[in-house]
């Protein structure tokens, strides 16, 4: 009950900027909709070309798990420290919020070194995304996830030197939630990478 | 009940989320992680049951990031999240599915 009638007043006091913030993260959230959409086509287009391996190496030849379990380990943790970033963020501490940020995009910049030699020793074998209908499946699902994690990097590194000089804002709050959604995002979508090229490849 | 309500308060207005509930996603996500990686690799199971496994298991931590980590059930008033992202999953399946079905029909060469 006490918290209904806060809310009320919050809404009254704030005269409509709250519902501004909301509906910039819903912009984000369709946005998010769409790059869903975006994998899928990638996903199909995957599936339908696995067995076109014109005579080149196949799933069970080019996947090495080690790293890739790695990957995906290192991955959801920094789901899970994005998360504690944003409840650093709900306590007001920006040295937490800072700090589980800073371990969130150095969790996925182990993640990109790992994809990134992985790719790179593929190709260095001759496997390059010309060899087959497969790898070409396969190079542009893997990179274009590895692409969005880069601009992830990036994106919440331009955060952290904004609230380490403008510090906890409206602005900055909204912009570390967008950021935190986008990441555990990116964690959705690994998922079903790692499940559908990885898993399925091996089995 | 008064700190309750006023720990209710804060995390609607800060983005939502609580320390248990980003650790028991956390949890939810490595053990669905770990089933599938398991089955496969010790081979305990083959063809159509593993890969309902992996499918399975994939769906599940899906929604262990949306439910314990995007915070989809603390939308508020019209759900226009839920609504958005029914509709991301109807054209995700059809594309996906339907590209499936068309092409596991059409190998003509």
């Amino acid at each position: 009950m006490t918290h209904s009638a806060n809310h009320t007043n919050e809404l009254v006091h704030e005269d409509g900027h709250h519902d501004l913030e909301e509906l910039r993260k819903f912009g984000f959230w369709l946005f998010l909709i769409t790059d869903c959409i975006l994998f899928s086509v990638l996903f199909a287009t995957f599936v339908v070309l696995r067995e076109g391996t014109a005579g080149g190496p196949g799933p069970k030849d080019i996947i090495e798990m080690p790293g890739v379990i790695a990957e995906t380990f290192i991955l959801l943790t920094s789901s899970f420290t994005s998360g504690l970033a944003v409840l650093s963020l709900n306590k007001g501490s920006r040295q937490g919020l800072i700090g589980w940020l800073a371990v969130t995009i150095l969790l996925g910049a182990c993640f990109i070194g790992l994809e990134m030699s992985e790719l790179l020793a593929l190709i260095s074998e001759g496997h390059t995304i010309r060899t087959s209908a497969f790898l070409s499946g396969f190079f542009t699902l893997v990179a274009t996830h590895g692409l969005h994690v880069s601009v992830g990097f990036f994106w919440i590194l331009a955060i952290i030197l904004q609230l380490s000089r403008h510090g906890i804002t409206p602005v900055t709050t909204r912009k570390v939630q967008i950021t935190s959604l986008y990441w555990h995002f990116l964690d959705a979508v690994w998922i079903f990478v790692f499940s559908v090229v990885y898993l399925m490849g091996v089995m | 009940m008064a700190t309750q309500g006023r720990h209710a308060h804060e995390a609607n207005e800060g983005g939502h989320g609580s320390l248990p509930e980003y650790a028991i996603g956390f949890a939810l996500s490595i053990i669905l992680t770990l089933i599938p990686l398991l089955v496969v690799l010790n081979g305990w199971m083959t063809g159509m049951p593993a890969l309902l496994v992996i499918l399975i298991t994939a769906v599940l931590q899906f929604a262990v990031q949306l439910l314990f980590f995007m915070h989809l059930r603390e939308e508020k008033g019209p759900r226009y999240n839920l609504m958005a992202l029914i509709l991301g999953i109807v054209v995700v399946v059809t594309v996906v599915a339907g590209s499936i079905w068309i092409m596991v029909h059409n190998k003509m060469y």
